[in-house]
């Protein structure tokens, strides 16, 4: 996104808002219906843009987002294999502040008082609301794989948070000896896009096939059977013969061990040494859900026709973070999910029409060059669960042309997703 | 012994590949409907592609698939999207080609008389190289394309609840028309985009997702979809 002067000013003017936020609580002059949105990704950004615009000033909308810069997880694979550079995946907030009228507060939120309805932020500010959205995406699970905490992460990268993490992986990757090993130690179920894993095997192959063809990629993986398996399997075949080897549970794929001094990963006992190893660990919701104690087990139960927490009615919760039912945790889904609970959110905050929640997903996967896959459906809502309705997946032996295609609707997808996010 | 009853099977076989060229129509009667045609198509030996592609074996190929042929960016991305030429793809297609394929280049604004297209559609097959293996003409394949009541294309939409709806949209087609990889569909005439909206619902246009999208819609959410997307800007 390029910066041009009204955006820059956009900025500029959330800066200064944020930096004169001394303790205090804010848009007690306004008395509009107040909505604090924390954080900025497919979920929240969408949402505050939905509000805004169809509220048309009837509500105050913040958008609390820790960084200025924001990298999308969806194509950072693809910045990893040099189809894409890293400012071509990130966004700014310019648009949204200066288009819009959102107060975009660039801080974290360290606490949530339910009974007050207030948000707190690290900078020490406190953010009343009428309705609270919670977009805050994935953590990872303390002790998922032995010897791997966040304190490793510079020497063994997750890059499931995209951004310098990315960019560490990207020249680990590129830096790796001749004949060297590649490993990926694969997330158990539930997790944040499940075909996410698969492509950045295809990625790292694709750059290693190029500049290092004799080095091998191993996966560790709990899991029996992944997203789009039988195509990246047959994707794998077709361009990378030989070089990636998947270790499922049958042969202990689910019991590893990794050591980040000696670069070392261990797979049911056997110790390889590896050059590069991208620990994917176990997953939960972000930790201000834990915070907001809107959690059951790893994740915050919503209730699919409107996106509202199943423990607290005043708080809705979007994308990853939420156990929802069918949908996949992908930024197709959140930003799905975010225009359902904008429109609930209008409906209870300013009485306008309220429909039947819709829900779809698209996940578009990338092999090789020009080898694009996709898997999609959609979804309803019902008194359970989000529940899927219909759906569609590429076919094994599909041809060059097609799959072509499907790899360019998926660089149109992005730009739209995009748009519809952040303006 | 084996022979003939090999014989008995053939002569079988070819009674009912006759007997369902009759379904789809007369052959002569086409060849005169064919010289709305050939001022861009050829037929028949020795045909070359022309400002249209040449028409041999027609029955079975995939959309825009003629190498060395220039088709329209919509051709290729339909036949990319498994568009096969059928008899009920060419039927559609002869009936109204933009309802089919948005921005096909050939300028001809459709066969409306369902006799007529069954006609040309029977000529088409005569001159295919290999008629045996031509899709069955279904008895069951209606001549109307997309079957569509003339009330749904009558309904006024509304442009307000198609904003509303086309939240499902805009996280791929953008609002400012922008057209890559992903197609525009701003300031479409509404019954272009009630029709074309309809032919996927109703599985005739190619691709999934739009399928997907369009099989729960309601006739009244289409037309507020096409309602609001017209008037885009």
């Amino acid at each position: 996104m390029t910066l041009n002067r009204r955006k820059f000013l956009g900025v500029a003017a959330a800066t200064t808002a944020a930096s004169l936020s001394a303790p205090q609580v804010w848009g007690m002059s306004s008395g509009k219906p107040r909505v604090v949105i924390v954080g900025g990704g497919a979920g929240g950004a969408t949402a505050a843009r939905y509000i805004a615009k169809d509220s048309k000033g009837e509500i105050d909308v913040t958008l609390v987002e820790p960084t200025r810069t924001y990298y999308t997880c969806f194509f950072s694979n693809l910045y990893m294999a040099g189809f894409r550079t890293l400012e071509s995946i990130s966004h700014t907030y310019g648009t949204l502040a200066a288009d819009y009228g959102i107060n975009v507060v660039h801080d974290w939120a360290v606490g949530i008082d339910r009974d007050a309805k207030t948000v707190s932020l690290a900078g020490g500010a406190k953010l009343p609301y009428d309705r609270l959205i919670l977009s805050p995406g994935i953590d990872f699970v303390d002790g998922a794989v032995p010897g791997w905490d966040v304190s490793k992460q510079n020497k063994m990268p997750h890059a499931y948070k995209a951004g310098s993490q990315s960019e560490l992986l990207k020249r680990q990757i590129e830096s790796m000896p001749q004949g060297g090993t590649f490993a990926m130690v694969a997330p158990p179920n539930p997790f944040r896009c499940p075909p996410g894993p698969y492509e950045r095997i295809s990625m790292v192959a694709h750059v290693l096939k190029e500049k290092n063809p004799t080095a091998k990629i191993i996966i560790a993986d709990p899991k029996a059977k992944f997203s789009k398996q039988a195509l990246f399997q047959d994707g794998w075949n077709r361009h990378y013969d030989g070089m990636i080897e998947w270790v499922g549970p049958d042969f202990g794929g689910g019991n590893v061990e990794v050591n980040a001094d000696e670069m070392t990963v261990s797979i049911d006992g056997e110790v390889t040494k590896v050059d590069v190893c991208n620990v994917i660990p176990a997953m939960k919701a972000g930790r201000i859900c834990e915070m907001a104690g809107i959690t059951e087990g790893n994740w915050a139960p919503v209730i699919g026709h409107t996106m509202q927490s199943r423990i607290d009615e005043n708080i809705h919760v979007l994308g990853d973070a939420t156990n929802q039912g069918d949908m996949p945790k992908s930024g197709f889904s959140a930003n799905s999910q975010a225009k359902v609970a904008a429109m609930a959110v209008r409906g209870a905050l300013t009485g306008s029409k309220v429909f039947p929640a819709k829900f779809s997903n698209t996940c578009w996967s990338l092999i090789d060059s020009n080898d694009g896959v996709k898997v999609g459906a959609s979804y309803q809502a019902t008194d359970e669960k989000i529940a899927k309705v219909d759906g569609f997946i590429s076919k094994v032996g599909e041809d060059a042309d097609l799959r072509q295609r499907t790899y360019e609707e998926s660089l149109g997808w992005y730009a739209g997703i995009t748009t519809d996010m952040f303006g | 012994m084996n022979k003939l009853i090999s014989l008995t099977l053939t002569a079988f076989l070819a009674a009912a590949v006759s007997a369902q060229a009759e379904i789809i129509g007369d052959p002569e009667k086409g060849a005169e409907l064919w010289k709305d045609c050939k001022g861009c198509h050829q037929i028949g030996p020795n045909a070359k592609d022309r400002i249209g592609p040449q028409l041999n074996g027609i029955f079975g190929r995939r959309a825009a698939s003629i190498d060395g042929f220039k088709y329209s960016k919509s051709m290729t991305r339909a036949g990319n999207d498994g568009l096969i030429w059928r008899l009920e793809t060419l039927d559609a297609y002869v009936a109204n080609p933009k309802a089919l394929v948005s921005g096909t280049r050939m300028s001809y604004r459709g066969m409306k008389d369902d006799t007529d297209r069954a006609n040309l559609l029977a000529f088409l097959r005569a001159n295919s190289d290999n008629p045996a293996d031509i899709p069955e003409a279904e008895p069951t394949a209606e001549p109307d394309y997309p079957h569509l009541d003339p009330e749904v294309l009558k309904i006024e939409g509304d442009p307000a609840y198609g904003e509303y709806l086309s939240s499902e949209c805009t996280t791929c087609h953008q609002t400012d028309g922008t057209d890559e990889g992903i197609p525009s569909i701003t300031q479409w005439p509404p019954e272009d985009f009630v029709i074309a909206m309809h032919a996927y619902k109703q599985k005739l246009r190619p691709h999934p997702v739009m399928q997907m999208m369009a099989s729960r819609l309601s006739d009244e959410e289409i037309a507020a979809l096409a309602a609001y997307f017209e008037a885009l800007e």
